[in-house]
């Protein structure tokens, strides 16, 4: 682990893989370190902004190598089922690309159990990481202008949901009715960092 | 929301208005970013000089062109970007009927027009804030809009007149101190930074400004998983021209940050305009 500063008042804290970055993410939160006024995780690091009125940025490195992280704490949260219909546009190249066909990308997608890594891109996307491991999707070569919002998609390590309209690079696989980011829903983000995910197949192409 | 009092209606609108406060707060780990006022100090100025409570909410007014009708008696001031013509730092009444005109500034880019009490608009997720990148707060301001201004707000502070620096014309110079990624780039690219002028483009907005000028070199050519980004990054993708995150940056981002604009400077960096030189410096400087 290595604790970078990142400009006046946000640290970065690089970390060797998600699970890490998960176990930090809950060891950050529930420690509740004084003057630290946002946490962002990501794929290796977790990224503290920090209130310097209150405290400095050492002082919150210090805290921070001591630490324990939580690796029982990967998943937090109530399961979200997301209901999907299997009729992406890529579904097929997909399948190429790992070595199988349609039908077997979507029985793996439909039986993994994936969890919220981080957020970002967009309000509401979240970055789920499959339990099993074996999900390594290259991106669209050249990224769609548009994605309809519902999309499920691959990209990497990572499976996602479009929460609305957006140019996007990841491959399409199928779509889903549940909206991932509704303002009238409190909260609006049904995926949040450590939620444990399964997606149902409701409908193929 | 309390009950407004009184309300502006807006006439016209010039290239860019929107409604900016102190921005959302700790959702960043819901793909939520800050947002909030490009020049948070003229922003906090603006609520000072009419007595607002710290967090309201105001116009931040791109290049001018706005105008406003008071529909009843309104206390008002505009900080920033300098419009001519205008008393500015410096409050001022606005009567029932009356008219507010913003010409474009003579430096700067950014006005921030703040009414006693508060541009009333509903909050989203916690924030009055127009965050043009995510679609999140109030719409981009129209005209025909009826903007509701609050009744919560302290004593006038007893003041004329701010006495503070107006937003520089011609070159520009801001602190950098090296960024988390200073490693992936060489030392030649490092002193480059420091050494070259850099010219602002037209594609610059709330977002980031897009800098011009020699591309650096990195050392490291592999992909950075995409990380945390704060504002003041400046962060260098394959065209190895910078790109200096302002208040609607993405929350992450995968190109290397060489380094980071240290946090007051970024004010300034946001009142710059299209074809202003910006210099990067690694001393201290008293301003």
């Amino acid at each position: 682990m290595r604790v970078l500063p990142s400009g006046s008042n946000a640290l970065l804290i690089e970390l060797d893989d998600l699970d890490q970055v998960l176990a930090m993410y809950t060891a950050v939160r529930e420690e509740c370190l004084s003057g630290v006024i946002d946490i962002v995780p990501a794929a290796r690091t977790v990224l503290l902004v920090i209130d310097t009125a209150a405290t400095d940025l050492g002082e919150v490195a210090r805290a921070v190598l001591q630490l324990r992280p939580r690796p029982e704490r990967r998943a937090t949260g109530q399961l979200v089922e997301i209901p999907v219909t299997y009729d992406g546009e890529d579904l097929d190249e997909v399948g190429s690309l790992l070595g199988c066909d349609a039908d077997e990308v979507v029985r793996r997608h439909a039986g993994e159990t994936w969890t919220v890594a981080f957020c970002g891109f967009a309000p509401g996307f979240g970055y789920l990481s499959g339990a099993s491991g074996g999900w390594d999707v290259p991106r669209q070569s050249s990224p769609r202008t548009t994605v309809p919002p519902g999309s499920v998609a691959l990209a990497g390590e990572f499976s996602g949901i479009y929460p609305r309209s957006s140019p996007g690079g990841w491959q399409l696989i199928g779509h889903t009715e549940l909206d991932v980011f509704d303002l009238q829903r409190d909260p609006p983000a049904l995926l949040r960092p450590g939620t444990p995910v399964h997606f149902v197949e409701v409908g193929r192409a | 929301m309390t009950a407004a009092v009184a309300s502006l209606t807006v006439l016209e609108t010039g290239p860019l208005t929107t409604v900016q406060d102190a921005g959302r707060f700790g959702q960043g780990a819901l793909g939520i970013g800050r947002s909030g006022a490009c020049d948070r100090a003229a922003y906090r100025l603006a609520n000072r000089m009419v007595g607002n409570v710290d967090g309201a909410a105001v116009l931040e007014v791109t290049f001018g062109g706005l105008v406003l009708r008071a529909d009843a008696d309104v206390v008002l001031v505009t900080t920033g970007a300098r419009s001519a013509g205008m008393p500015h730092n410096a409050p001022l009444t606005l009567a029932a009927g009356e008219q507010l005109v913003l010409r474009p500034p003579v430096t700067g880019a950014r006005t921030y027009l703040a009414v006693r009490g508060g541009i009333d608009v509903p909050e989203v997720l916690g924030s009055r804030s127009t965050d043009l990148l995510a679609g999140l707060g109030p719409d981009v301001i129209a005209a025909g809009d009826r903007l509701p201004v609050g009744r919560s707000f302290g004593p006038m502070p007893g003041v004329d007149v701010a006495a503070v620096r107006e937003p520089e014309a011609g070159e520009v110079v801001v602190q950098v101190q090296p960024g988390p990624r200073r490693e992936w780039f060489t030392d030649d690219s490092w002193e480059m930074l420091l050494n070259q002028p850099y010219s602002v483009t037209a594609q610059s907005n709330r977002v980031g400004l897009r800098l011009d000028g020699v591309p650096l070199e990195r050392v490291n050519t592999g992909e950075l998983s995409s990380e945390g980004m704060v504002r003041g990054a400046l962060q260098i993708p394959l065209s190895g021209t910078p790109v200096l995150f302002l208040a609607d940056h993405p929350i992450t981002g995968g190109y290397p940050v060489i380094g980071y604009v240290v946090d007051d400077d970024v004010d300034r960096c946001g009142q710059l305009r299209t074809g202003q030189t910006l210099r990067f410096t690694t001393r201290r400087l008293n301003h």
